[in-house]
């Protein structure tokens, strides 16, 4: 938007937002909203504590050891699913279900399987992201354009040249693009996940604040936890667009 | 065609297959065979304990997406049409969209207690930021061209809006609606995880704390079917309405 | 509409200087720094069919869309049948480089759709559009929809609405460029006659040079940087010796070198 003709920066009205919520803070309205000024005083004073750097480091680790493995595994399958059409036609029907279910269901059996601790939060986080990954991968690998594909052979590339230096980087806007999705699933999946077994990570805490009606902690964390779920997936998005400019000309 | 049903049928066979192997080994005390937790599943179907099961568990859901779907394609229209309002409005539902927003759930217990309301409201938060920007962002991305013909035929901004826009946005708006839809089944399942067992939640608890595992894998088996061929079904849906809607626009 | 102007053709064609049914006067666009057009004149011939030609770049596209109505001009003005324009009117109809056809309406919809705009009643407008779906050669496809059709018949499409509106002036974007090239020869054929038999007014934007002088009485020729007319061009002698005889006419083939020599400087 423009105002006076100076362009306004996209972000700018959550300053506004802020506004807001300070002045029904303020007013009292409602026990649930306290001012936002008293909110960041509350997250200065809480972010160096040994409980929320614990929920931090559990949280950040669950989510990165599953994000690996959604990555890891992901992508690989996503390509080969690309390349062959038996596995493709064997594994697309279960991706496509897993993709869309409501995985939620599953935490349960994670729990009485894998017991109530990180295993199962990190194989939530894992589940939550890994499909749409190969749902991208696979995708990536089969628009790429056959000429392409023909002219690397024409010259002679061995099966892993043109793997590395063709079918990599032809797959390489689609693989980003199904990273960035699977890792804002990824944030989602672990905060359900410790939510479900609330005994550890943000999801004790939360319990914490919770019970004891700690307003003000309850919206400091969330408020942390939301800035860096967005910018992680600004991060991602700001990647996607630096490969994006050849996407549209392969 | 042949082959490719051949492969389907091949590919759940495997899986299946391999649940049953993985249930005899056992793997582990809690993982029940395929056929013991299909057998509880005729069980409760049978008995009617998973269609009590289910009419309370879709009543979040049916009202959550409908309330979604009304409020959000509103705001979606009104932030597609407007730059003020994006500017205002569309940072809030791009940033829900990233948040892990179930982290909400504890504040809404807080606030609304633990029942119908704070289950819709968890439908509500995870369904509604997919549909208000899929709308927001298919309204603006309407053919520049189609509005051009629009204006160059004298239409009104009425005109162009009811009988260019929204039309050609359908698509989009409704397949953000579908994902809206997957979205509050796993805000629905979560708040009867995590507020308070009810319906299929409750089964799944309930079977889970008496240790009888067939019948939890029966309930997570069957809310996971129910959401995929719902799912599905919308799909073919929206393949029927809009057939050709993406197509014909581009020159050959 | 209006059909007044038509009582004497014969005495009209005989005189040196045609009557103008769109002049533009001193038109200049700039998108900020960037000068797309520049004090820019020309005059339409009414009943005849004007090109406008040049490199990519010289702002014919934008011409066509500031005649009608689409952009506005920063200044100068257009004037339509004498009356100065503020913006479409239903004097003048477009016809879209891509097309514009509505994905989910079928052709019938699609041709009558500038008169749904217009309000007029349905049973009316589809009779006016099924006569000019059979004029422009899809009779029997009314019910198809426009990804069922071949590029070529959704031009069709998009020329019968235009043309179902009868406005006096129609404007074409480069309306055989997303066309194969059997196609858009058969497509200039049928120009050809239109513009013989409908008394209307045609602005072409194009790109190729043989197309510009077959189908054109008169040839604008634009150059960019900034952009002007350079040249008009009236071919005389073969427009009426028959289609098919066009291509191998000596004045043909000497335009078509000509505005070669004067462009070939300005194409990268």
């Amino acid at each position: 938007m423009q105002v006076f003709g100076v362009k306004l920066p996209a972000m700018s009205s959550l300053l506004l937002w802020g506004l807001l919520w300070e002045i029904v803070g303020q007013m009292g309205l409602t026990f649930f909203v306290p001012p936002l000024s008293q909110v960041f005083a509350t997250l200065f004073e809480i972010i160096g504590t040994p409980p929320f750097l614990k929920a931090l480091w559990e949280t950040g680790y669950a989510f990165f050891m599953g994000v690996f493995f959604a990555i890891v595994i992901g992508i690989p399958v996503g390509i080969l699913m690309g390349k062959s059409r038996f596995l493709d036609e064997l594994l697309l029907p279960w991706v496509n279900i897993f993709v869309s279910a409501p995985l939620t269901a599953l935490v349960p059996v994670l729990m009485v399987l894998f017991g109530f601790g990180l295993t199962s939060i990190i194989i939530t986080t894992t589940l939550f992201a890994i499909w749409i990954i190969i749902l991208n991968a696979r995708a990536g690998v089969r628009q790429i354009n056959r000429s392409l594909v023909d002219m690397a052979r024409s010259f002679g590339a061995s099966p892993l040249d043109a793997f590395t230096k063709i079918y990599f980087w032809a797959a390489l806007p689609e693989i980003l693009g199904g990273v960035r999705i699977g890792v804002i699933r990824a944030v989602k999946g672990v905060i359900i996940g410790q939510l479900l077994i609330s005994i550890v990570g943000f999801g004790a805490l939360f319990e914490l604040y919770a019970s004891n009606f700690l307003m003000g902690h309850f919206w400091a964390v969330l408020i942390i936890l939301f800035a860096l779920a967005f910018s992680i997936s600004e991060f991602l998005g700001y990647l996607e667009r630096k490969v994006a400019y050849y996407a549209a000309k392969r | 065609m042949h082959r490719s049903l051949l492969l389907k049928l091949l590919s759940a066979a495997l899986v299946f297959g391999a649940w049953e192997i993985a249930g005899r080994i056992p793997i582990s005390y809690a993982f029940p065979t395929f056929l013991e937790s299909m057998t509880a599943l005729a069980r409760m179907t049978f008995d009617g304990t998973l269609l009590q099961a289910y009419a309370e568990t879709l009543k979040p859901l049916v009202l959550g997406v409908a309330i979604s779907a009304l409020i959000g394609i509103g705001f979606g229209l009104w932030i597609g049409l407007s730059a003020r309002s994006e500017w205002f409005f569309s940072p809030i539902f791009i940033v829900m969209q990233a948040a892990p927003l179930a982290a909400l759930i504890p504040l809404l217990v807080m606030a609304y207690g633990i029942g119908l309301t704070s289950k819709v409201f968890v439908v509500c938060i995870m369904a509604m930021p997919v549909i208000v920007l899929n709308t927001a962002s298919a309204v603006r991305n309407t053919p520049a061209s189609l509005k051009e013909m629009g204006q160059s035929f004298l239409a009104n901004n009425h005109q162009i809006l009811l009988k260019i826009v929204i039309p050609a946005a359908s698509p989009v708006i409704f397949s953000g609606l579908r994902l809206g839809v997957s979205a509050g089944f796993i805000g629905a399942i979560l708040a009867e995880l995590k507020i308070t067992p009810t319906g299929v939640g409750d089964i799944i608890s309930y079977s889970r704390s008496i240790a009888d595992y067939p019948s939890m894998y029966a309930a997570i088996f069957s809310i996971i079917l129910l959401a995929v061929v719902f799912l599905n079904l919308l799909e073919k849906l929206e393949d029927f309405l809009f057939e050709g809607n993406n197509r014909g626009y581009v020159s050959d | 509409m209006a059909m007044s102007q038509i009582d004497t053709p014969f005495a009209d064609a005989s005189m040196a200087a045609p009557e103008s049914a769109v002049s533009v006067r001193g038109v200049s666009k700039n998108y900020g720094a960037v000068e797309a057009l520049k004090n820019m004149s020309l005059e339409f011939p009414k009943g005849q069919l004007t090109s406008l030609l040049g490199p990519s770049g010289c702002g014919k596209t934008t011409l066509l869309k500031i005649i009608a109505g689409l952009i506005p001009a920063d200044s100068g003005t257009i004037e339509v049948g004498g009356k100065a324009i503020t913006g479409p009117g239903d004097d003048r109809a477009f016809v879209f480089q891509d097309f514009a056809l509505l994905p989910w309406a079928n052709v019938l919809r699609n041709v009558a759709f500038g008169l749904e705009l217009r309000g007029v009643a349905k049973s009316e407008r589809e009779a006016i559009a099924e006569t000019y779906i059979a004029n422009v050669g899809l009779a029997g496809f009314e019910k198809a929809f426009p990804h069922e059709l071949s590029g070529g018949m959704r031009q069709r499409v998009g020329l019968a609405r235009a043309l179902s509106v009868d406005s006096q002036v129609l404007l074409l974007d480069e309306p055989f460029s997303a066309v194969d090239e059997q196609t858009r020869r058969k497509f200039q054929e049928d120009l050809l006659s239109l513009v013989e038999n409908e008394n209307k007014t045609f602005i072409f934007v194009t790109h190729s040079i043989e197309e510009a002088v077959y189908v054109s009485d008169q040839i604008a020729i634009l150059l960019p940087r900034p952009s002007r007319v350079s040249e008009i061009i009236r071919p005389s002698s073969f427009r009426n010796k028959g289609v098919e005889n066009i291509r191998r006419d000596p004045e043909y083939l000497d335009i078509v070198d000509e505005i070669w020599a004067s462009l070939r400087n300005y194409v990268e």
